[in-house]
């Protein structure tokens, strides 16, 4: 056995002219938690969609949990659990009528049992005999994951599994992610929130169907090359159409108050940058840029090379 | 052999729990044959009284108003037109404005006075032949006496045995379809319509939910999916096959000689191919609304060349090989054979064995197009 849980090379998908993914290789060790991001569009859920067997690719190679990706996709799909983008269990269900189906199509033992469990970590026993669809979205997501690891999986593939969950929620399924990730299991989740790629192990970025970058947080920042200036200050949002554009200045953008100014080349960034910090009432600091400054560079840059 | 069982068996659950709720189209699955069951059954069993009719009097004499009101105390025709010519009534009659146009010739008082029976022309719109049929019969059932009055008067003696000597032309429809026939027929109609669409539809609608999302990534294999979505329906048809016996026998008084077991056995034959069909629909229709057009696709031509419309015999040969690869065919012979001929297993087994096929080479069909894949 390998020691990697998802182990592919060259992956491409199209959709009649549009390619969705291409030439997108993964390399993850069991056991960790990794975030896959990417602009939407980009190709995340296709990509997910090929190493769970429920797309073939039109090229590439590799394996999922050891077993390969293009004729095992039986026993791939007994011993992964993929959680859709978008719910896609049976709203005409009850939630316990959901949980039953899973279990008898994975045919798992114990099945009450284990459907009382989940029902139990979900805290919806009072609500188990209520239908799926008059959940609310966030309790609908709680089901799906509930339901995608009934059959303790040991690979979990989750595309935007906190789309629309409040803050509370997604933390304690960060913390149940993790739990799960304790003990052995392996996690790649698609998301489009900074603080969640924080919490991963390691992110993949893709973009318009090719990895741009990949690492530890740290690694992708510092492999950016990218310059961030803040700027705080009453009124500074005012700044940010005066700055925009600016040659030397990459990209604007305003969030937690304060004003990020990035650039990739660090002498132009400050020569554009030189006029307005004479002006008064503002605070200019030099900082590391943040995760999601590297992303709009990232995605900018790519939407420069596609147009 | 024990898990294929438990994943086949996952389905069923969901698809009977499902179908449980969708209250809706239950009640549609028993309202169909009920509904259809009245509408035919009344088409077949009504006495359709007061039928617009046209008259043609070439003479006019008593005798002729005595025979109209003969006529119309019979209680079937109701004139409606008076016609000065032939072409006029016969454009009557093919507009569907009247059902009858009955003519008197001329010396039609003439040979009564001789003590002739006269005849008179009905021409009847057969196209619906169990409407025209009753009142035609109606005729032949003249009394004796209808002229007795007019001709005492007129001094001459009564006619002896008819009045009238109808002769009759029915137009559009010289066959005309035994009622016995229809209500067996409408078993197999109703069965083809419903088990084709709702297995169609059951899966088409995981597809447009985006539930088949879920089901592809689960270990569930294509025969598993089949199995588990088409055996509920199996019970559904079995339902609407009692209403439809009841129904037959006790308000249209079909009768039944044959064995119903072997019936049974027949009908769970006949509704697999059909739910095997929806299946195959199913996976090639993208949403609902194309499943429910292929399904009807499928219908006009089982109702129309398997000769439940019109006879088989009667129909051009190109049309009648399209109709031996209907399911619907050959049910038709083995229902009308069982119930109505009392045919045994060795009768039936000419009918068998192309539905056994058809079953065999619609699921294979079925299994090898239901995708595996999103793509
Ligand atoms: N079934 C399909 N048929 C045709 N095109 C498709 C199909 N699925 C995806 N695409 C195209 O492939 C590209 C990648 O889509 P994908 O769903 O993988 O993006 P994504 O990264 O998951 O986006 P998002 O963040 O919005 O979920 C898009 O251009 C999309 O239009
Ligand atoms: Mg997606």
């Amino acid at each position: 056995m390998t020691a990697l849980a998802i182990d592919v090379r060259g992956l491409t998908k199209s959709f009649g002219p549009t390619r969705a993914v291409s030439d997108v290789a993964i390399a993850m060790p069991k056991g960790q938690v990794w975030g896959f991001l990417g602009p939407n569009g980009s190709g995340k859920t296709t990509t997910l969609r090929m190493l769970c067997g429920l797309l073939k690719p039109d090229a590439g190679e590799g394996t999922c949990l050891g077993y390969d990706i293009l004729a095992d996709s039986a026993r791939i799909k007994r011993e992964v659990g993929y959680m859709t983008q978008k719910f896609s269990f049976w709203e005409d269900l009850s939630i316990r009528e959901n949980l039953e189906f899973v279990a008898r199509a994975y045919s798992l033992g114990r099945m009450n049992q284990r459907v009382d469990e989940a029902i139990e970590r979900l805290g919806l026993g009072h609500r188990q005999r209520q239908l799926a669809g008059a959940l609310s979205g966030g309790w609908k997501q709680r089901l799906a994951l509930a339901a995608c690891i009934l059959h303790e999986p040991k690979l979990l593939l989750l595309d935007e599994p906190t789309a629309g969950v409040d803050p509370q929620a997604r933390r304690d399924f960060w913390d149940q992610i993790h739990h799960l990730s304790a003990e052995g299991l392996t996690v790649l989740v698609s998301t489009h929130y900074m603080d969640e790629a924080e919490r991963c192990d390691r992110i993949v970025y893709i973009a318009y169907g090719n990895v741009v970058a990949r690492g530890t947080v740290q690694e992708v920042i510092t492999s950016s090359g990218l310059e961030t200036w803040i700027v705080e200050g009453e009124g500074v949002r005012q700044l940010l159409t005066e700055l925009s554009g600016k040659p030397g200045i990459d990209h604007v953008a305003y969030f937690g108050a304060v004003l990020h100014v990035s650039g990739r080349d660090a002498a132009a960034l400050e020569r554009a940058i030189a006029t307005f910090r004479a002006l008064p009432g503002f605070t200019w600091t030099k900082t590391r840029p943040s995760l999601e400054d590297v992303f709009i560079d990232l995605m900018q840059r790519q939407g420069a090379d596609k147009r | 052999m024990i898990r294929w069982l438990q994943r086949t068996w996952a389905v069923l659950i969901k698809e009977f729990i499902q179908m449980r709720r969708d209250r809706l189209t239950f009640a549609m699955l028993i309202g169909i044959p009920i509904v259809q069951l009245t509408l035919f059954g009344y088409a077949i069993n009504t006495d359709p009284k007061n039928l617009p009719a046209a008259v043609h009097i070439i003479e006019e004499s008593r005798f002729s108003r005595t025979l109209l009101s003969a006529l119309r105390n019979t209680g079937y025709f109701e004139f409606t037109h008076i016609v000065t010519t032939e072409a006029e009534g016969a454009k009557l009659l093919k507009e569907g404005t009247v059902a009858f146009v009955v003519t008197v010739p001329a010396g039609f008082e003439r040979r009564l006075l001789r003590g002739e029976a006269p005849q008179i022309l009905i021409e009847a719109d057969a196209s619906d032949p169990s409407a025209a049929s009753n009142a035609l019969a109606a005729i032949a059932q003249l009394p004796a006496t209808v002229f007795a009055r007019d001709l005492s008067e007129a001094g001459a003696s009564p006619v002896a045995t008819v009045p009238v000597d109808a002769v009759i032309h029915r137009s559009f429809n010289p066959e005309g379809i035994s009622a016995y026939n229809i209500v067996p027929g409408l078993l197999g109609v109703i069965l083809t319509m419903t088990m084709v669409l709702i297995t169609a539809l059951a899966v088409t609608r995981e597809i447009e939910r985006g539930t088949m999302e879920n089901l592809l990534a689960m270990p569930i294999t294509p025969g598993q999916v089949m199995m588990g979505k088409i055996i509920p329906y199996i019970f559904v048809g079995y339902i609407q096959v009692m209403v439809i016996l009841i129904a037959a026998r006790f308000l249209f008084h079909v009768p039944m000689i044959g064995s119903l077991t072997l019936l049974s056995g027949v009908l769970a034959l006949f509704i697999a191919v059909n739910l095997a069909v929806g299946f195959t629909i199913s996976t090639l229709a993208r949403n609902q609304l194309q499943a429910m057009q292929m399904t009807f696709f499928f219908f006009l031509p089982s109702i129309l060349l398997s000769g439940f419309m019109f006879p088989f015999r009667g129909m051009p040969v190109w049309a009648q090989y399209i109709g031996e690869a209907l399911p619907l065919t050959h049910f038709l012979r083995l229902v009308r054979g069982i119930l109505l001929k009392g045919a045994g297993p060795l009768e039936t087994a000419p009918h068998v064995w192309p539905l056994l096929l058809m079953l065999t080479l619609v699921t294979l069909l079925a299994m090898n197009r239901y995708r595996r894949t999103l793509d």
